[in-house]
């Protein structure tokens, strides 16, 4: 009897709360000690509301997490929101009419004066309205250095790509691994896409990617491409750690070189206390182009019955894109925010240089806008398949063509 | 006289014929509508979201052409055969050795049978522990002073799928010695004293009068064995996660990563009905041999 009595009471003070509050389940990815930190960003700002953060975090990447969150919205189970990459993942759920359209808030926002490049906001557009809120650019271009792995070899610390295999033998000899990378397929394919924007131009990355061109994509260009690939598979060989923050703190550690990641591994150095330019190096376009794509991540707003929640949804969407909060967030997260307009002198060094290419427009559309996922599958496979075994540049290179001629 | 005769026979065992509607339901709506859908969709080119805009035989050409498909494939019939090999002789033979009346029976049947408590997930993740070079067997025989010891398999692509049938074995041998064990304990006991009799040998007894007389009983462990491998998906997941590379990729993972990742559920679609054809291809000529021959004969 007193039980219940509780009970009730319990979910009376829950309705109450509930009544004056919006509970919001937000879904993402965002797990590792970096990126954990920049998603507490969010839910302090959307608390301090008044509202409530329903923190909905799905361990592992974004391939088991983008399944989940998929089949939850197609299932009838849609949560307040969740992350994806903005891109053509998520073109048949918009055309389904599962996502909320945001182009009213867009407009009161003035989104399409501020998001800087467009192209993010316009991979949120279908059909002129606007779908998704763009809260970071990532780059994938960045080779992070360590400098105590350099000065215990006892060489310079490299500043562009042909430096840095020149150097491979003397760190080996000091019994440190050159290059670590982290044995899974998207952290493979996603270093090769680096190398080819560095190494093959960025004429002919267009070409391949955008005109899916079939000669270019087995020209010279990319043959130099899958011959780096080689090297810094040899380089690699021996790093058998997993996920891609462990392969990052072997590089805040000094037991590897260098990686070649994404600017998320910022987050990671910033945790472990090191200073840009002082501990560890960043080289944008490996040190060789500097040329950054400009993939990132959005939020959706998957269409809710409720129209008290559906209201929370669109001041949510506004609240992301606010400028205190994008400075917060990207602080923490290590990407560089989505507004033009706002002051990031707090950027270490290595955001500094991200910002400034940046400003000179040196960027290009990311994979994920340009190729479906069932391409991406297609290239992440090859290069699942190339990086541990003893593939032949030329082979990889007559696969990759394959693809690329059958992408639609 | 046949008319008169059917409506008797309809309706003979009504009650179980009622209580068994739901199931025959299930079957209809979930199992053969499920199947016959996901066939059909199979020759579309859907991509996120079914529909129904065919396009022959594209799908299983490319499916058939995928270096993946085939890897997965051959990794299968590796783990599917050394599976329902050592998993009944390992079974059996634990089951003999239980039924030796041995002291202490009940405390290593439990021993036996608790991995089979574990999901597959956590046997996946605790054989990745185990096998991890750094922490894990390796490195502790190389704490005892063998320091040239190495068994990493799981970073090897070429032996990595003997990595996950260790885990598989370990997880699936102690339910499938319960089955055997049952089954030995339903041997009549007269038949051990007349074989003692006659001076035969143990090793013969079971060989050449237990093991033919235990034959429903194999059949039920082949069945059990050989659905775990076809559906295997967890361990290799929580194990590899497919890798290194592609080394320990199975069907039933390509299905789901193109159905979900990929966003190509016609491929996945295709892929998973190729499944069902090997199972059928299996299981036709198999259940005819078993069932067939009883009603003919």
């Amino acid at each position: 009897m007193k039980l219940t009595t509780k009970l009730l009471a319990a979910t009376c003070i829950v309705s109450v709360s509930a009544a004056s509050a919006v509970e919001l389940e937000v879904t993402h990815w965002w797990t590792s000690g970096g990126e954990a930190a920049a998603v507490s960003k969010f839910a302090e700002a959307w608390n301090a509301t008044g509202n409530t953060w329903l923190d909905g975090a799905i361990a592992g990447a974004g391939g088991t997490a983008r399944p989940i969150i998929i089949s939850r919205i197609l299932g009838g189970d849609p949560m307040a929101a969740t992350q994806l990459n903005h891109g053509r993942q998520s073109e048949e759920l918009i055309e389904a009419g599962l996502m909320l359209d945001l182009t009213e808030v867009a407009e009161a926002g003035g989104w399409r004066d501020v998001v800087n490049p467009s192209s993010l906001l316009d991979s949120c557009t279908l059909d002129g309205r606007i779908y998704c809120v763009p809260v970071n650019i990532h780059s994938w271009q960045w080779l992070w250095l360590s400098h105590a792995a350099f000065e215990q070899a006892g060489i310079d610390v490299p500043t562009n790509w042909e430096e840095y295999v020149a150097a491979a033998p003397a760190l080996e000899e000091a019994g440190i691994l050159p290059l670590a990378m982290g044995q899974q397929s998207w952290q493979q394919s996603g270093a090769f896409g680096v190398m080819a924007i560095a190494l093959a131009g960025e004429e002919a990355w267009r070409a391949v990617h955008v005109d899916r061109d079939e000669d270019v994509a087995g020209g010279p260009e990319y043959a130099r491409v899958f011959e780096s690939a080689v090297t810094a598979r040899d380089m690699a060989s021996g790093s058998n750690v997993q996920d891609w923050n462990q392969a990052t703190n072997m590089v805040i550690t000094g037991q590897a070189a260098g990686q070649i990641m994404g600017d998320w591994a910022q987050g990671e150095f910033q945790i472990a206390e090191q200073v840009a330019g002082e501990d560890y190096s960043c080289l944008p376009g490996l040190g060789e182009a500097a040329i950054l794509d400009t993939g990132g991540d959005a939020f959706y707003f998957p269409v809710n019955s409720d129209p008290e929640v559906t209201a929370a949804q669109l001041e949510l969407a506004a609240l992301m894109i606010s400028p205190e909060v994008q400075v917060a967030f990207n602080l923490a997260k290590g990407s560089l925010p989505v507004r033009g307009d706002i002051e990031m002198s707090a950027a270490n060094a290595c955001m500094q240089k991200g910002l400034e290419i940046l400003a000179d427009g040196n960027i290009l559309p990311t994979g994920d806008m340009l190729f479906t996922p069932d391409t991406q599958t297609q290239i992440e496979e090859l290069m699942a398949e190339f990086w541990t075994s003893s593939m032949s540049a030329e082979d990889a290179q007559s696969r990759y063509v394959s693809i690329i001629a059958a992408a639609d | 006289m046949d008319a008169a005769k059917r409506p008797n026979k309809l309706f003979r065992n009504l009650n179980s014929k009622i209580a068994s509607i739901p199931m025959i339901l299930t079957v209809l709506v979930v199992f053969v509508g499920g199947t016959t859908w996901t066939v059909v969709h199979s020759f579309t080119n859907s991509r996120l979201l079914p529909r129904l805009d065919f396009v022959g035989l594209d799908q299983y050409e490319r499916l058939w052409s995928s270096s993946r498909w085939m890897i997965s494939i051959q990794n299968l019939a590796i783990y599917g055969i050394c599976s329902l090999i050592l998993t009944l002789v390992i079974g059996f033979a634990l089951a003999a050795c239980l039924d030796r009346k041995i002291r202490g029976e009940a405390v290593f049947r439990t021993i036996f049978l608790y991995p089979f408590a574990l999901s597959f997930v956590v046997t996946g993740l605790a054989w990745q522990w185990i096998l991890n070079p750094d922490f894990g067997m390796q490195s502790v025989i190389r704490d005892f002073g063998w320091t040239s010891f190495a068994f990493d398999p799981l970073n090897n692509p070429d032996i990595v799928m003997y990595g996950i049938l260790i885990a598989g074995i370990w997880q699936g041998s102690g339910f499938i010695m319960v089955v055997m064990l049952a089954g030995l304990r339903g041997i009549d006991e007269d038949i051990w004293k007349a074989a003692r009799v006659d001076g035969i040998p143990t090793w013969k007894t079971y060989v050449v009068i237990i093991i033919p007389m235990m034959r429903p009983i194999f059949v039920t462990a082949l069945v059990l064995i050989a659905s775990g491998i076809i559906k295997l998906y967890d361990l290799v997941v929580a194990q590899t996660n497919g890798g290194p590379g592609l080394a320990s990729e199975v069907p039933a993972k390509y299905v789901i990563n193109y159905m979900f990742q990929a966003q190509n559920l016609g491929q996945g679609f295709a892929a998973s009905t190729m499944m069902l054809v090997s199972v059928i291809i299996i299981l036709i000529p198999w259940a005819y041999l078993e069932f067939g021959g009883k009603k003919n004969g």
